[in-house]
């Protein structure tokens, strides 16, 4: 499963994250790395992007990005 | 390093959010100035202090969550560090997020550089009831921690002292930390160090360990150093890159991911013996607040409030009350300068009407931007900017815009009057270089304040029952135009640019402080000021220049001279010479009392109440009796009636008329013969196609240097003589183009000049935002190409189908809409298509 699929509510961990370039740079700059917990917390009005919550700050990510998280839900 | 030497440089570090600039203005006080890093738009802002005797200069790093070579905030950080050589880095933790910003931490220790810890924003971390143990904190990362509360004040001459001793130290000045990397990397780290170490240029200037980090974190800026310096490196290149390889394939994840994962847990092990939870962690007030500021519904009529707001604050508060208290005092001081100048001729002309009246028409805008800063610092500084960027991606994304350009946009005006400069200046928050210079581009096509007085102008003639739906009209379909634009603009030749993935920290909102407000906006108003000014200057001098010169031929001159002498003459003739007054009025006397004349009906004018109006006659009378039995109709103050003054009056009356009558024909045969006349002339083949004669030709071309000239120049072309207020100038203009003009002339004009490149000043920021001459002159041309053939399209459209102008815009409204729908999924596509890929 990947973190875009995620409902807002829920919670997952990491597995993996399968992105190339910046966006993979960045995603482990900000802290996912397997078994980080994630918290779903909303939509945007627009169904994206979406906000969660992870090693203790929010962060706002778009789909396309979050898409490339590989999680396990809990 | 430098320890010993009367002055030092500290580096400031740290991620966004941790407090970093408030830790700055603590430490260096007033003492600041920015400038840009050479080439780039990134802001460098250093500051001094003075401690023990010693200055220290604080060169504030952009914030950073990591340094790696993927952003230019990252670069410029990392090569200030590599290449100047600070004394020491203080790094900014905000101390209720410990964990990631240890990751930083840890980058900044492994190059090698004296480092302390500023354990910041202790109180917001104390009461989610987080308790840190700086000691033990201190002894886990080989470093001083020193715990501040930056907003307050707290802890900076603690910072400073710790910053004293590590720079003075000299001998192991370098932090003990050293990550342990795991089984499986370090062997090869070891393995690359060595072979760095073989070359003399490198091991002297860098830490090696930093490098073997870089190079196995494939780095393209540590690739390019070991290319510049080493002696050997295709052997370094290509033993990196089987090393990487052979990472990859062994342990099933790139070195990359190795390195970070380890820089995690090791943080999460020493929050864990530092920190401990003491409460558990309630919804805190950000929660809350979240709940209904970023809610699917309650979000966007949030976000719509706020952005009415400001505007309402900005506009009404700013522009009908500040802006005109301000206006009072540019007035008077426009009036010293008028006071110093000779009374009449060139040099007057060229300092009054060419750079004194440059310079204030965008000087008045000043108050408005003020106020217009400081409330930007404030959404800044609370936090809230972060949301409104995640309620507005969606809609903006598709355009190749980004939530952040939300901003820039209404600052612009994309509901009528606002201003590109501020537009153009916001942009700077955007980390997204390629939505950066997109938003940059179409920020000068809303609607700014200046725009609006001609759309004011030629609604009132035109379209006079339908005012209010014509504005509206001009602002949706400029928002259509600007999104279809952007569109165009990121899926062609913006393409390349840099861009950035929307990973974007929400911060905790904060009560802002006053004086980092206060600082912030003063900071930005004086950049526009120093900026923009000079070369308003310059370019009203051109301008001025153009409208003046070559001037009347010699004949023409007589032929007027002789017109004012003749009309004189029939004056003096009028009032006959056994009138008392005669004497008087001869000479120099008659034009002293033109002046008297002149100000004694602009005075009286702008009075009313009985008393006020006796007052003023006192005051004329007291000054100059006789003139003023003139001007009062031949009644003195006593109220006694004296008939040869009455005679003079009625004399004087039909004078002065014709003298202004005259004053406006030489000023408009002036025009006409002017440079920009003849430019203006010269375009009118071309600009006909779009409605536009040589006169609008002028207009336009003076209105490069700033937008408000549009309607003064079109006053002093259709004669209205000097100072024309709106109404006047729309009846002049109503009756001289009553037979030329249809509303289809007006309509093609008020969407040219909606799209016509920005002024002068904006232009300026432009340069200024991009760093770059040649995307400014692209901004200047590609918005004459647009307005022209969107103009010539309504113009030859509406008169080919026979349309009224209401009927033209409500096609071209059409067409914008549909373009905009094409565009829209056109780009929807390319994002789509970016989903699937990654």
């Amino acid at each position: 499963m990947t973190l875009d699929e995620m409902k807002p509510g829920n919670e997952c961990r990491v597995v993996k994250v399968d992105v190339e370039g910046v966006a993979g740079q960045r995603l482990l700059d900000m802290g996912f790395i397997p078994g980080t917990l994630i918290s779903i917390i909303r939509n945007a009005p627009l169904m994206d992007p979406i906000d969660i919550r992870v090693k203790g700050y929010m962060l706002a990510l778009r789909r396309s990005e979050a898409r490339g998280v590989e999680v396990t839900p809990l | 390093m430098t320890g010993s030497s009367s002055q030092i440089i500290v580096a400031l570090a740290g991620q966004p959010n941790s407090g970093k600039s408030t830790i700055f203005n603590s430490l260096t006080g007033a003492r600041q100035h920015v400038a840009n890093y050479p080439g780039i738009t990134v802001e460098k802002k250093m500051g001094t202090y003075r401690f023990d005797g010693r200055k220290t200069v604080v060169v504030d790093l952009p914030g950073t969550y990591s340094l790696t070579s993927y952003t230019q905030e990252e670069r410029v950080s990392r090569d200030f560090l590599l290449h100047e050589k600070p004394a020491a880095v203080v790094d900014v933790v905000d101390a209720s997020n410990l964990e990631r910003n240890l990751y930083l931490v840890f980058q900044l220790a492994e190059m090698g550089i004296p480092m302390a810890l500023a354990l910041n924003m202790m109180d917001v971390a104390q009461q989610r009831g987080l308790k840190i143990d700086t000691n033990a904190l201190s002894q886990q990362v080989g470093m001083p921690v020193v715990p501040t509360i930056g907003n307050r004040g707290k802890g900076i001459n603690e910072l400073r002292q710790a910053v004293d001793q590590i720079s003075k130290d000299g001998g192991a000045p370098q932090s003990s930390l050293r990550l342990d990397y795991g089984t499986a990397l370090e062997p090869v780290l070891a393995r690359l160090e060595k072979s760095l170490s073989e070359d003399v240029t490198l091991a002297t200037r860098y830490s090696l360990r930093w490098l073997a980090l870089k190079l196995m974190e494939n780095d393209s800026e540590a690739g390019r150093l070991v290319r510049e310096h080493a002696a050997n490196t295709g052997d370094i290149l290509s033993s990196v890159a089987r090393e990487r390889e052979l990472f990859h394939s062994e342990q099933g994840q790139t070195a990359e991911q190795a390195i970070a994962i380890s820089r995690y847990q090791i943080a999460g092990e020493i929050v864990g013996r530092c920190v401990k939870r003491e409460k558990e962690e309630r919804r805190t007030l950000t929660d809350r607040i979240d709940q209904v500021v970023c809610n699917r519904a309650a979000g966007p009529i949030f976000l719509g409030g706020v952005l009415f707001f400001l505007y309402y604050l900005t506009m009404t508060i700013g522009g009908e009350h500040v802006a005109p208290w301000a206006w009072k005092y540019w007035a008077m001081l426009r009036d010293v300068i008028a006071g110093i100048l000779p009374a009449e001729g060139l040099i007057r002309s060229l300092i009054l009407t060419g750079i004194v009246d440059g310079v204030f028409a965008i000087m008045n805008y000043l108050p408005i931007f003020l106020i217009l800063f400081l409330l930007i610092a404030i959404l800044e500084d609370s936090g809230y900017m972060a949301r409104v960027a995640f309620i507005m991606d969606r809609v903006l994304r598709a355009f190749g815009l980004h939530g952040q350009s939300t901003l820039p946009m209404i600052l612009g005006g994309v509901v009528v009057g606002g201003c590109a400069i501020p537009g153009v200046m916001a942009t700077r928050a955007m980390k997204d270089q390629k939505a950066r210079m997109t938003t940059i581009m179409i920020v000068p096509l809303m609607n700014c304040m200046a725009k609006v007085p001609l759309y004011v102008l030629l609604v009132s003639i035109f379209f006079e029952e339908h005012q209010a739906i014509m504005l509206w009209f001009m602002s949706l379909i400029t928002l259509g135009v600007a999104l279809i634009v952007a569109s165009v603009l990121s899926l062609t030749i913006l393409k390349r640019e840099e861009s950035e993935p929307f990973i974007l920290e929400m911060p905790p909102y904060h009560l802002p402080t006053i004086t980092g407000v206060i600082r912030r906006a003063v900071e930005r108003t004086w950049l526009f000021v120093k900026k923009v000014i000079t070369i308003i200057v310059a370019v009203a001098i051109v301008v001025w220049v153009f409208i003046t010169f070559p001037g009347l031929s010699k004949e023409r001159t007589a032929y007027y001279d002789g017109q004012v002498n003749t009309a004189t003459e029939t004056f003096m003739k009028k009032i006959g010479e056994d009138n008392p007054y005669a004497k008087l009025l001869a000479g120099t006397g008659l034009k002293e009392f033109g002046q008297f004349w002149d100000r004694y009906k602009k005075k009286k004018m702008g009075i009313k109440g009985k008393d006020a109006k006796e007052a003023l006659k006192e005051k004329f009378s007291r000054e100059n009796p006789e003139f003023f039995k003139i001007v009062n109709k031949g009644k003195g103050l006593d109220g006694k009636k004296d008939k040869h003054a009455k005679k003079v009056y009625a004399a004087y009356k039909k004078l002065d008329k014709k003298l202004k009558r005259l004053d406006t024909a030489r000023r408009k045969e002036t025009v006409h013969v002017s440079f920009a006349g003849r430019f203006g002339r010269f375009l009118e083949p071309v600009s006909q196609w779009a409605g536009f004669d040589w006169k609008t030709n002028i207009a336009l071309a003076s209105s490069f240097a700033a937008k408000e000239n549009l309607v003064a120049t079109l006053g002093t072309i259709y004669s209205v003589g000097e100072g024309p207020s709106g109404a006047t100038l729309a009846s002049a203009m109503a009756e001289d183009t009553a037979e030329t003009w249809t509303p289809l002339h007006a309509l093609a004009l008020m969407l040219f000049v909606a799209l016509f490149p920005p002024c002068i000043a904006t232009l300026i920021m432009v340069r200024v935002e991009t760093g770059s001459t040649k995307w400014m002159l692209f901004a200047a041309t590609y918005p004459i190409i647009l307005g022209f053939i969107i103009a010539t399209m309504v113009f030859q459209g509406g008169h080919l189908f026979g349309l009224t102008a209401i009927q033209t815009m409500i096609s071209l409204s059409l067409l914008t809409f549909a373009i905009l729908a094409v565009t829209y999924f056109a780009g929807e596509r390319s994002v789509l298509k970016k989903q699937l890929s990654s």
